[in-house]
């Protein structure tokens, strides 16, 4: 045996035999942890090659830096839509106060849709309970700030699949489903929005990585902020009162991406979430009981960390496991998603006056025991490697099995935004000849009679004159008789049109 | 150049229907979408490749990578698949190919509500599509099997679908010279190798693996070219993905599907008892009558829809979004109905336009060609045995026998 090894099996016997002392005198002299100064927690996988932390956080302003954009105005009566389509990448539409009713789609890059408020008046869209959802996005390094946003039927805010997004500053009321809800996005930040009166979510982070939700008011709404099936996702600063349930991490059963980790809930106030339930029949957050400060359901790695949580009349924290879950409500299986909650780490928070009317499937499991108070902490189903610092402050269910935890804090993390990433850059090379694989091809081949010519007879006919078949492709005239006319392929743009006509004349097979 | 110019003339000829003598070559070029590397094995290319996706699943929004996809067979493979796929000699009774119940023109399905297999027999599901299945995750309506190699055993050997046995398939192909000929070209090996059936299932994935459709109109739009919608399309598709109707969030692009099961209540066609569906094959009674969210690709060519084939238009099918959560479901059967099924209340026109939306997403540029002649000699697709006829007439419209 090895000195480092003999070394480490002395440590660990002193550990064990540590942990048992105070295990023995924790009745009497409750283990106290100070969260000022101490170690701070560095997520797995937070460390680069060279040993540097790499979460230490970026700058907010995600979507890069606005000062080459073309700036066009909207005036009150104009179309914001409109200025969308006339946009090109890298355009700043200022929209005027005033009121605008319409759905504004963005499936296009870098557009900065801002709302100009004036001495107090902001340009609304109000969607007067007829339309669906005031703005979409598809686009990456899209930036919606500055709105007040009412009566849509859907969502105030939806992002799918866009990168780098900020939504910022916006105020939103009584409006449909949800009211911020970036998904299957990377990158993003949600800050200094109002939201209250949302039937689900008043900001649903969905399916998404590196996120940021920051100094948002969100009230009166089924779920106040539900992080869920994202990763590398912070929730601080946040105002969340008088939902059905606070601040949510899940694991929804059925999604295709499956998993939720590495979540940070910091520095919120939680309080009063006792709105009676008002979702939708069959929602994932129909089933919450109203009274819930935070709930985790099957997330893992979650760190909740110097919030104020009061009020809350069914309990301060709740952590489910899928199979739980889905005895009580309404949430489904996933045969491929982690049931439990693993890895929780409960650092310091002021809990006060939680679960003073819990529901009664807590109060049974709290007899079974032998608990007794109104629960602070109540947690269901297998939780591995979980920890707690002053655990003795709480009334807990659940949580006995918990360790230690090693750090008090999350000082390290500034937050787990990423830069401004440059986009793809596809040469007209590339875009060339995959234009030419993915459409040429179907109707045409080398030497073989398909829909169209042969590649070798448009060879002999345009050998050196590339334009030459850019020109036809763009407007096709009918030219053999025995061959369908071609359909103009005006959607590609000039400069790919150019490199497929080059690929075109240079394939050999 | 005239040299060429002759050659490609003498080509054309030898692929005409002139030619006398069956001659089955296979292909040395990769299909349409393909590109043939250096080690003769055909990749995919699209522009979708131009993108990534959140933890590389394949699903987002308009500028979103594809899931993982099959390629890499060769020329030679995929196109022995397509020979098989067409040759009822792979049937029990030689009557039926797999094209039959998913034929090239009928958007590789069979615009019949259920299936229809040997001797009249009625199959359990409606026949999908397999546009694009390289890029399916899990194959069946109920999502049971895993690859398309273990699929196509599904089909081949039930005895209400092409009813032939192993055993059977392994005779008929060894005993067939030119299959013979085609596999050794395909996969090699001595010449006097017998044909073994994991080669058979390779060459059929091959060929199904080629089946693609990226480049609908809506294609044109996600890449950025917008006028290849119109306003009413445009208006469909701000309906489809809104959090109203919900359809993008379980018919996710790229691919339109985001491959999971969905317990959504749809009717059996009357006088059917409940296909629990997925509730098999996970053994999961929380997915009682859940079904894998299908690809919406080429939809308006593969009607009737739904797993039953209960409906005969889109139109009827995207209004059963918006008859009221759970209104189809029988009396006395409790499902738990996904969480996005609701009361949308959709009105006649976005209903419309959903409907112009879906159109969008046909593409069949890439249809291959079906072969004039297969190698067994019996008429390509469908070869009914002279006894059957009567009897297959009389139940070609979905009665069982």
């Amino acid at each position: 045996m090895s000195t480092g090894r003999i070394l480490a099996l002395i440590v660990a016997l002193a550990a064990f035999a540590g942990g048992m002392f105070i295990g023995k005198n924790a009745e009497k002299a409750p283990v106290i942890t100070t969260s000022s100064g101490g170690a701070s927690y560095v997520a797995a996988g937070s460390m680069n090659a060279s040993g540097e932390l790499v979460s230490s956080g970026s700058s907010k302003n995600v979507a890069g830096p606005a000062d080459d954009y073309t700036v066009v105005v909207v005036e009150d009566g104009q179309s914001i839509q409109e200025a969308v389509k006339a946009a090109a990448p890298r355009t700043t539409i200022q929209v005027m106060p005033g009121t605008y009713h319409e759905t504004v789609y963005i499936d296009k890059d870098y557009i900065r849709l801002i709302g100009v408020i004036k001495g107090g008046s902001r340009a609304v869209l109000d969607g007067q309970h007829t339309m669906n959802d005031a703005i979409l996005y598809s686009g990456n390094n899209i930036v919606i700030e500055g709105f007040l946003i009412t009566h849509y039927k859907g969502n105030a805010i939806m992002g799918q699949g866009g990168n780098n997004f900020e939504i910022r500053n916006n105020i939103i009321v009584d409006t449909g489903v949800y009211g911020i809800f970036p998904q299957l996005g990377q990158n993003g930040v949600v800050e200094l929005n109002v939201i209250s009166g949302i039937e689900d979510a008043a900001i649903y982070v969905g399916m998404s990585d590196n996120i940021h939700v920051v100094n948002n008011e969100v009230f009166d709404s089924v779920a106040g902020i539900e992080i869920e099936n994202s990763r590398h996702a912070i929730v601080e600063g946040n105002h969340v009162y008088h939902n059905t349930g606070g601040i949510l991490a899940f694991i929804s059963p059925g999604l295709p991406i499956k998993t939720t980790y590495d979540v940070i809930i910091r520095n919120n106030l939680i309080t009063s979430n006792n709105t009676k339930n008002f979702g939708a029949p069959g929602s994932t957050v129909g089933g919450i009981p109203a009274g819930t400060g935070i709930m985790i359901m099957a997330a893992d790695d979650v760190v909740v960390e110097n919030n104020i949580i009061t009020n809350n009349k069914t309990v301060g924290i709740m952590v489910v496991d899928h199979n739980t879950a889905a005895e009580l409500t309404n949430v489904t299986v996933d045969p491929e998603a982690d049931p439990n909650s693993d890895g929780l780490k409960l650092l310091d928070n002021l809990m006060y006056n939680n679960g003073y009317d819990t529901i009664d499937a807590i109060k049974a499991i709290m007899l079974t025991e032998l608990k007794t108070g109104n629960p602070d902490i109540f947690t269901v189903g297998p939780s591995r490697d979980s920890c707690i610092i002053n655990r003795h402050r709480y009334v807990t269910v659940g949580v006995d099995d918990f360790s230690e935890c090693a750090f008090t804090n999350t000082d390290t993390i500034g937050n787990y935004l990423l830069p401004p990433v440059a986009p793809r850059v596809t040469t007209a090379d590339e875009r060339g000849k995959m234009a030419y694989l993915g459409v040429c091809a179907g109707c045409h081949t080398y030497t073989g009679r398909m829909i169209g010519p042969p590649v070798k007879i448009i060879q002999a006919l345009y050998m050196d004159d590339p334009q030459g078949i850019v020109d036809y492709i763009t407007a096709p005239v009918k030219k053999r008789d025995d061959y369908p006319e071609m359909p103009p392929q005006d959607y590609l743009d000039e400069e790919t049109r150019l490199a497929v006509a080059k690929y075109m004349l240079s394939r050999r097979n | 150049m005239v040299h060429s110019v002759l050659l490609v003339l003498l080509t054309i000829a030898l692929l005409s229907p002139a030619q006398v003598q069956p001659v089955f070559e296979l292909s040395e070029l990769c299909p349409p979408g393909f590109e043939k590397t250096s080690g003769n094995a055909c990749e995919l290319r699209t522009m979708y490749q131009f993108y990534d996706s959140l933890q590389g699943r394949g699903v987002g929004g308009t500028r979103t990578a594809l899931p993982p996809h099959r390629d890499g067979f060769s020329p030679q493979q995929i196109d022995l698949g397509r020979y098989l796929f067409f040759d009822p000699a792979l049937s029990g009774d030689g009557s039926i190919s797999c094209a039959s119940c998913h034929h090239p023109d009928k958007g590789f399905s069979d615009a019949r509500a259920l299936g229809t297999g040997i001797n009249g027999h009625q199959v359990a599901r409606s026949a999908p599509t397999l546009w694009n299945v390289a890029f399916l995750k899990r194959l069946f309506w109920d999502a049971r099997a895993e690859s398309l190699e273990e699929q196509v055993q599904g089909p081949l050997f039930h005895p209400h679908e092409m009813g032939n046995s192993p055993r059977q398939l392994r005779q008929t192909l060894n005993d067939n010279a030119t299959y013979r000929d085609l596999f050794q070209q395909a996969f090699g090996g001595a010449e006097s190798a017998e044909i073994e059936l994991p080669q058979v299932y390779t060459a059929l994935t091959a060929f199904q693996a080629s089946l693609i459709s990226l480049n609908s109109r809506y294609d044109r739009y996600a890449h950025g070219h917008h006028a290849s919608l119109n306003e009413r399309e445009i208006e469909g598709m701000n309906v489809f993905r809104s959090f109203v109707a919900r359809c993008a969030e379980c018919h996710t692009p790229p691919l339109f599907t985001n491959q999971q099961i969905a317990v959504i209540g749809a009717p059996e066609p009357p006088g059917r008892a409940l296909d629990v569906g997925a509730e098999t094959t996970y053994n999961a009674p929380q997915l009682k009558g859940g079904f894998k969210v299908p690809s919406l690709r080429n939809i308006t060519q593969t009607a009737p829809y739904m797993h039953s084939g209960r409906f005969d238009s889109l139109r009827e099918t995207v209004e059963f979004y918006t008859k009221g959560r759970g209104h189809a479901v029988p009396e006395g059967v409790k499902l738990q109905l996904h969480w996005h099924i609701w009361e949308p209340n959709l009105t006649d026109y976005e209903l419309d336009r959903l409907v112009d939306f879906l159109a969008t997403l046909t593409d069949e540029a890439f249809k291959p060609q079906i072969p004039r002649r297969v190698p067994s000699g019996l008429t390509p697709i469908d070869h009914p045995p002279a006894t059957a006829v009567a009897h297959n007439k009389k139940t070609s419209k979905g009665e069982s026998s």
